[in-house]
């Protein structure tokens, strides 16, 4: 069991309260999911910069001063937020992958969360009341964001282990069952160069899906062709630069329910996710079908 | 009327409040405020009374529901009506994966669809669904009827006993040992009476019924060597 909370708006009056929306939305999943909890938050994208969100298990160490090492190191400017366990990176974009090998070499320690023009990942292990507290989560303003929280069930209950996984940049997963097919399919991805940070079934969907947009194929196709080659339980949801999406397995164990109205794109686990949104008792609400792909885009 | 608040009341006291009412309660109605898709509200009840349920619940309500009648103003999660054994559960909306399942007895009516797993196992309970039906409805079904106005998905009635179907509309597929058989003139009166009391706009004669070719969960001597 797992429990998925994701927002996706359409009006943008909305986007300074998106943190704080799907901050409450992820707590009432407490109970699907007390062993850890993430979120992934898509802002505006304002300039040319890449940001990274990256994790430490010894921040103070690791981020002492590492804004000033990257920059010396890469000769560009490299701007630093720390939050608690995370921080994040700002670096023109075409430095971008010139600060992310700068970085594997000076602190190895680090971890890095997501890359991308705007989505920012933040995740770690306890209560998703604490993990939101800690990374100041309902201050955050966005235009769509995708929140889980975690009973692990296919390997351990680490930091690297909690969800939302992302395997590209700006993409995100977040998964509700379990996949019986992702050591095979690792395989695979591994061979078309794909390179993974953990054991965990989920990480091998999002590296799938992040594979198929890589050959060209949108999310909506993505997500299609997903439904032929995942074996196993699952409820998804993704988030792309100016998408989201959602599907499910033909077996549909997992439960979903959906929402929408005219100022937003709502996505619960249970309909209990759901109760404290602006104008729910008029919305549009649905469970999503069996094998069936759904996707918004800005 | 007696209000019950979920916003200032525990999920406990409010079954045990509604639990407490025994056949010879003269507080027959009751209303459910502010449910705001709670799990297992109004369970376990066994007593004569009305409760409404303003708003959408979330896993198992109304189960294990005897003499009660139960009206959620609003969708129902999953497992609905589980386990029911007699009174009456309508649902004005949807409803999630597997809906009246093993139920004994008493009348489930979901106004609006149903998803996946309807009536599984079902025991002798009564479902009529005003809208569609999910996937591997009536798996296991071993007795009662279940009366759907719309259409049904894949694997209708999968492995079935002797529960009775009839749809309206389309079925994607039936499942393993189901089969269309003649609609006879008892089944029409079942059918009209069910429709009646589910308060469904549809004449019997529109329906298929569908049942247990027998041939699974009968032994047959051609088989003895596989066991």
């Amino acid at each position: 069991m797992c429990g998925i909370v994701g927002l996706f708006l359409k009006d943008k009056s909305l986007e300074p309260k998106l943190g704080s929306m799907l901050t409450d939305m992820l707590i009432t999943m407490t109970d699907r999911g007390p062993d850890s909890a993430g979120i992934a938050i898509y802002g505006r994208d304002e300039d040319s910069n890449t940001k990274l969100t990256v994790q430490s298990g010894d921040p103070a160490e690791d981020f002492a001063d590492l804004d000033k090492a990257l920059s010396e190191a890469t000769n560009t400017q490299v701007s630093m937020r720390i939050k608690d366990t995370h921080a994040v990176l700002e670096v023109s974009d075409d430095h971008a992958d010139d600060v992310r090998k700068a970085l594997a070499e000076l602190r190895p320690g680090i971890r890095v969360m997501s890359v991308g023009d705007i989505i920012e990942i933040y995740k770690e292990v306890g209560l998703p009341k604490d993990v939101a507290e800690r990374f100041e989560l309902a201050e955050m303003s966005g235009s769509h964001g995708i929140g889980h929280t975690r009973m692990a069930t296919e390997s351990a209950v680490t930091t690297m282990g909690a969800h939302p996984f992302s395997t590209g940049s700006d993409q995100c997963l977040v998964h509700n069952g379990s996949l019986s097919n992702h050591n095979s399919l690792r395989r695979k991805l591994k061979r078309d160069g794909i390179v993974f940070e953990t054991d965990n079934d989920s990480e091998v969907a999002a590296a799938y899906l992040t594979n198929k947009m890589n050959h060209g194929s949108n999310l909506g196709e993505a997500l299609e062709s997903s439904l032929d080659d995942l074996d196993g339980f699952f409820t998804f949801v993704v988030g792309t630069k100016d998408g989201f999406g959602v599907v499910r397995d033909p077996i549909a164990c997992k439960p979903a329910v959906m929402a929408e109205t005219d100022q937003y794109v709502a996505f619960g686990s249970e309909y209990r996710a759901l109760v404290n949104l602006p104008g729910i008792e008029h919305a549009r609400v649905w469970e999503p079908e069996p094998a069936t792909v759904y996707f918004w885009e800005h | 009327m007696q209000t019950i608040d979920m916003a200032s009341t525990e999920l406990r006291e409010v079954n045990s409040t509604l639990q407490a009412q025994k056949a010879d309660t003269n507080q027959k109605a009751w209303e459910i405020v502010n449910p705001k898709g709670s799990h297992a509200i109004a369970c376990g009840l066994d007593g004569p009374i009305e409760v409404t349920v303003r708003g959408s619940t979330g896993y198992y309500c109304a189960g294990m529901n005897k003499q009660a009648h139960i009206h959620i103003v609003g969708s129902a999660g999953p497992g609905v009506a589980e386990n029911m054994m007699s009174g009456t559960v309508v649902i004005d909306g949807d409803a999630s994966q597997y809906a009246g399942a093993t139920g004994h007895g008493g009348l489930l009516v979901i106004k609006g669809n149903a998803s996946s797993r309807c009536g599984i196992s079902m025991k002798g309970i009564d479902i009529v669904v005003h809208g569609n039906i999910g996937h591997m409805s009536a798996f296991m079904a071993q007795s009662g009827n279940l009366v759907v106005l719309g259409d049904a998905g894949d694997a209708l009635g999968d492995s079935l006993y002797e529960a009775r179907l009839f749809v309206r509309g389309t079925v994607k597929s039936l499942g393993a040992d189901c089969i269309e058989k003649d609609m006879r003139p008892e089944h029409l009166e079942i059918l009209k009476d069910l429709l009646e009391r589910a308060g469904a706009d549809a004449k019997p004669e529109q329906f298929k019924r569908y049942g247990s070719a027998r041939k699974l969960y009968n032994f047959d001597v051609d088989n003895a060597a596989a066991y």
